[in-house]
């Protein structure tokens, strides 16, 4: 990664001289379905450090990826629902291994993508990994949390229990690419939900970054994609998709009333931007968040059944 | 009276076996649930009068006491042919129900008031005798005069799963009883469960009963109305797929006008309208005339009468 | 032999109930007339003869009430300790249940439902919701909804004409046991019983502006739902009404649960306690002339016991008695209103047009009023209309099935996801199917269950959020 940057400020500088060995360049790709397409639109877009340095280029999702998106993220549901919550949790916290063996280009990435030293670096990637493990420990246990034996006056055995949305599109944060990002995508799958996320516009390298984390972590193809791009291009079709049941809009900004107004033709369930949607991923450190992420994705289904000989 | 069914042929223990198991289940908290509702059924005045003539002529009289005595009995049987004295509009009772050896006593009481006998019979009420002991006890009640005969089932072989010994002992009462109607008690209060009410229930009519009975009145709980709804199930499902008619008598716990009424409901909205007549529906009781008679005279006059105003027997 | 025991007319006495003439707004604790002076009659849809007219509120009626639910909220209820708003609860939930006769005739004649179900269902459940809710109000924090759950102010509700009383007592219990304020419009056929209701409050010496109830028809709802000083709006009704509101309060810090429509799935195995199911299928579809959002309109039969199981269904369907509401005997009242009549009409014939079979008992209707013979519709398949489209009346579609599998498909092959029934005496393959099925409640062995400490509430598009249990505090607190 340190090469990289290096070799990308050269370039900024139009180097006259060739370096000793040539670093070989990430393709930044979408990552849907398990796999790394281009956009089908084969456009990308430049994105630049917080000094302004060119990095890369991303691939701009289009509307069509995002239809994609939503077909695999539907696809992977019933299979990634009906694994037990045991299971789940082991996968959570596999994600949050495999990070940790990657924590040197983490953070050197936010580092240039944030323009922040690298002890506070440091810091944000500790708390996105951690933040894995939170969830991967709540994978078996909210459903006793949040569900549980209703007492009704009749000869009645009536239990509630939380059971996942479906498709949630996830418009992450915009000023937090790897915390903020996993503060909101962990939840989501925690509980069962696969994800379409639409990554921060701007800073959209650490998204995929972690995609190569989750296609290495027994993630199942299809539970998490991620789209770089622009929510104000592919938003718009992700929140009146039919097909799609929730969406968090903690990074849909100055959209987030129109996409919700476009999900209630299909009484599409919105979490609208907390207090922490705009900050940086500092706003993102409450290492306990709680249900507070979970429970907007989770519908309470109640069963009866009559207690009889 | 249902036409009386042939004798039929033995079967195997798998063959009822097989055929009890298929039986749809009954679930009992929305058996319990269908019966409230009809409980809450509101019948009042022509209805009522009407129901509760119904009621008295399908009230089987009776006496089952170790201390029953002829002239207890010959009491009884006046009450029988004759509710109240003093209204002569009051219809006759369905029959009297006595024990086996009283069964001459109620005969020679009852001549000439064409009002049926029935004698309990099989080791009434515990059925625990051998089975030569429960036939001769059923022929010599025949033998004096009987028109019923309302026998038990042995609860010990069915509980332990030997329906064959269940299913014989029924034939073989059956076939002991001659033309004498058979009426068979479940004794649904041992049974326990609903399942079993419905598989006893459908046991019995194979083997040829006349009537399913609820109980024997000695042991609680007796008619209850979900026992009661699941029996008039049992007699309509026959009836639909064989054409018989057969009869049901709860008996025991059914102590005032508006049980009688309730379970008048339960056969009008479970098993039809057909079943609403003494050859078909009988009631079990000793007290509940009383209640019958005391409601009849407060619907006729708009007044309570007290207890005092009916004969005790 | 049935001419026997013909069951005698059995009426109810309306004595009990005395209504006036008019009724005005209840805002601030008393009776205002609305701003416009505009009215509209309530009529009873048995006879159709008129019981009262009701105020029309309009936006300035609106504004007061907002604001004297706001007052009461900031000055009175939300500073009062848990444990005293819990003895407003419990006092009003003594008073339904002191009036319940009373509540329960008037019910009836201004929704045309039978006295049967008011007396046994509707009272007793909304009088067991204050009950329930009472003692939530000072025990909050231990409801796992954080530390110091806060309310969220000015509740907003609008109600469906359906459970008149009951959908009051969902809405409001559950809102004044948090601590928020309520401003709430009963519907347009079916606003007597939530002026009685105020009375009850007045009688209980609620504080002034902790109930406001205001009549009115969809613009009055309009105005309210969408009005800038309210914190939370919650809805029942139509799905299609729902979206609206949904669209309206985007981009606004106002909270909302939805609680809309249905087609719910009533799913029988071929090991199914028949004639408990046959009598499920006959409550999940004919249960308040079918004007239930969590109706099992759709039976979705096992094609091995369809056979047995029809003729059963319709010699039950023939025993229901169809008539006047007040009848201690009727188990089938009459149709809300003219246009509910007609758009239930208007989807019967669709189907019958389609080519499905259509089927009622014989059945002598009244003349006057609104009236539906229970109907079944079979040769249903998933395509026709009347598998897909709520038809909000006593009109059960029948389908068949081969497999659980392709129970569960058919019966998730909706927008909706309100309810489903499961009937089956296996347990596995009840739980298996439970566990599959896209509702929010699930009858199993049973249909159209309520208990105030029940959750409540859909998937999919029949809406969001939870009513009942302490799942249904979540929608009032912060």
């Amino acid at each position: 990664m340190a090469e990289r940057r290096t070799d990308a400020k050269k370039t900024a500088r139009k180097a006259t001289r060739a370096p000793a060995r040539l670093a070989v360049r990430k393709t930044y790709k979408l990552y849907l379905g398990g796999a790394f397409p281009r956009s089908e639109s084969g456009r990308s877009y430049p994105v630049t450090s917080a000094d302004g340095d060119h990095l890369a280029n991303a691939s701009l999702a289009s509307r069509k990826d995002a239809r994609d998106a939503v077909v695999a993220a539907r696809k992977a549901f019933t299979g990634w629902s009906g694994r037990t919550a045991y299971n789940r949790g082991q996968i959570l916290y596999r994600v949050a291994e495999v990070m940790e063996g990657r924590r040197a280009q983490f953070t050197d990435q936010l580092a240039v993508a944030r323009g922040t030293d690298r002890a506070e670096a440091e810091t944000i990637v500790s708390a996105a990994i951690d933040r894995w493990v939170y969830y991967a420990g709540w994978t078996d246990k909210f459903a006793q949390v949040i569900g549980g034996s209703n007492p009704v006056a009749g000869p009645y055995y009536n239990h509630s229990a939380p059971e996942p949305t479906g498709v949630v599109v996830v418009f992450a944060p915009q000023e937090a690419p790897l915390l903020g990002l996993s503060s909101v995508l962990a939840p989501v799958v925690a509980t069962g939900n696969t994800a379409v996320v639409v990554t921060s516009e701007t800073e959209p390298l650490a998204a995929v970054d972690l995609a190569e984390v989750l296609a290495t972590s027994d993630v199942p193809g299809g539970v998490i994609n991620l789209l770089t791009g622009r929510a104000g291009e592919i938003g718009p079709h992700l929140a009146a998709h039919a097909d799609v049941d929730a969406l968090d809009l903690a990074g849909a900004g100055e959209h987030a009333t129109g996409f919700e107004e476009a999900a209630a033709e299909s009484l599409t369930r919105v979490l609208r931007p907390g207090p922490e949607a705009g900050g940086d991923e500092r706003a993102w450190l409450d290492p306990d968040p709680g249900t507070s992420r979970m429970s907007p994705f989770l519908e309470t289904k109640t069963v009866w059944h009559p207690i009889g000989v | 009276m249902p036409n009386t069914a042939s004798v039929p042929e033995a079967v195997t223990d798998r063959e009822l076996r097989a055929y009890l198991y298929g039986l749809p289940g009954v679930d009992e908290v929305g058996a319990a649930a269908r019966a409230k509702d009809l409980s809450t059924r509101s019948i009042k005045t022509t209805a009522k009068a009407r129901a509760i003539d119904l009621a008295i002529s399908m009230v089987d009289l009776t006496t089952l006491e170790g201390a029953d005595t002829p002239g207890k009995v010959r009491a009884m049987c006046a009450k029988a042919a004759r509710p109240d004295p003093e209204d002569r509009t009051v219809p006759s009772v369905g029959a009297v129900c006595v024990y086996p050896d009283r069964v001459g006593n109620a005969v020679e009481a009852l001549r000439g008031t064409g009002i049926g006998v029935a004698s309990v019979a099989t080791a009434f009420p515990s059925g625990r005798a051998p089975l030569e002991a429960k036939l001769s006890d059923t022929r010599a009640a025949v033998a004096d005069g009987a028109s019923e005969i309302d026998m038990v089932i042995d609860r010990g072989a069915f509980l332990s799963g030997d329906y064959p010994k269940v299913y014989e002992e029924i034939t073989a009462v059956k076939e002991a009883c001659g033309n004498t109607h058979l009426k068979v008690i479940l004794e649904t209060g041992e049974l326990s469960t609903l399942d079993n009410v419905r598989r006893a229930s459908h046991l019995a009519i194979r083997a040829g009963a006349d009537f399913i009975k609820t109980s024997t009145g000695k042991v609680s709980p007796a008619a209850t109305p979900p026992v009661v709804l699941v029996m008039l199930e049992a007699v309509r499902d026959h009836h639909r797929d064989t054409g018989r008619h057969v009869g049901v008598k709860p008996a025991g716990g059914i102590r005032n006008t508006k049980d009688a009424i309730r379970n008048l409901v339960l056969v009008n909205e479970t098993a039809g309208p057909d079943w609403l007549t003494p050859d078909l529906f009988r009631i079990g009781a000793s007290s509940l005339l009383n209640d019958l008679l005391m409601q009849r005279t407060r619907l006729s006059t708009g007044t309570y009468p007290g207890p005092d105003h009916y004969t005790q027997d | 032999m049935a001419e026997i025991f013909e069951y005698a007319p059995a009426p109810e006495s309306r004595s009990v109930v005395t209504l006036r003439e008019n009724y005005d707004l209840f805002v601030d604790g008393g009776f205002v007339p609305a701003e416009s002076g505009e009215n509209l009659t309530s009529l009873n849809p048995a006879d159709e003869s008129a019981l009262a007219t009701v105020a029309v509120a309009g936006p300035t009626d609106v504004d007061r009430a907002v604001a004297a639910a706001r007052h009461a909220q900031e000055n009175v209820w939300g500073p009062m300790s848990g444990a005293e708003r819990g003895k407003y609860l419990f006092r009003l939930a003594r008073i339904l249940q002191e009036r319940s006769r009373e509540l329960a005739v008037l019910e009836s004649m201004d929704n045309g439902k039978p006295i049967k179900e008011t007396r046994d269902a509707d009272l007793p459940l909304a009088a067991a919701h204050f009950f329930y809710h009472a003692g939530w109000a000072d025990k909050l924090h231990h409801a796992g909804l954080g530390t110091d759950p806060r309310p969220l102010g000015v509740a907003a509700q609008v109600i469906p004409w359906n459970f008149p009383l009951l959908m009051l007592a969902w809405k409001i219990a559950p809102a004044l046991a948090t601590g928020n304020t309520v401003v709430l419009k009963p519907a347009e056929t079916t606003p007597l019983t939530a002026l009685v209701f105020a009375e009850i409050c007045q009688e209980a010496d609620l504080p002034p502006g902790v109930v406001n109830i205001l009549t009115g028809a969809g613009e009055t709802g309009q105005a309210l739902v969408e009005h800038p000083g309210v914190d939370k709006v919650a809805f029942t009704g139509s799905t299609d009404v729902g979206r609206g509101i949904a669209r309206a309060v985007a981009g606004t810090d106002k909270r909302l649960t939805l609680e809309l429509g249905g087609k719910g799935a009533n799913i029988v195995y071929d090991d199914a306690a028949l004639d408990e199911a046959v009598e499920g299928i006959v409550q999940g579809i004919f249960f308040n002339q079918g004007h239930v959002c969590c109706a099992g309109s759709r039976l979705l039969v096992q094609e091995s016991i369809a056979e047995e199981l029809l003729p059963r269904l319709k010699e039950r369907v023939s025993r229901i008695r169809v008539g006047d509401p007040l009848d201690k005997n009727t188990d089938l009242g009459a149709i809300n209103s003219a246009g509910q009549l007609r758009r239930i009409r208007e989807a019967t014939d669709s189907g019958e047009a389609e080519g499905v079979e259509r089927w009622s008992p014989a059945c002598d209707l009244p003349t006057d009023g609104y009236w539906f013979a229970p109907t079944l519709l079979t040769g249903v398949s998933q395509s026709h209309r009347v598998a897909r489209e709520e038809i909000f009346g006593p009109v059960l579609s029948v389908l068949t099935f081969r497999t659980p599998e392709e129970a569960v498909d058919k019966a998730n092959n909706t927008p909706y996801g309100l309810s489903a029934g499961v009937w089956t005496e296996k347990g596995s393959r009840m739980l298996w199917t439970a566990e599959r099925l896209r509702a929010g409640v699930v009858w199993s062995n049973t249909f159209n269950k309520l208990d105030p400490t029940s959750p409540f509430g859909g998937y999919k598009e029949s809406g969001y959020g939870r009513e009942g249990g302490r799942h249904g505090l979540e929608a009032y607190l912060g």
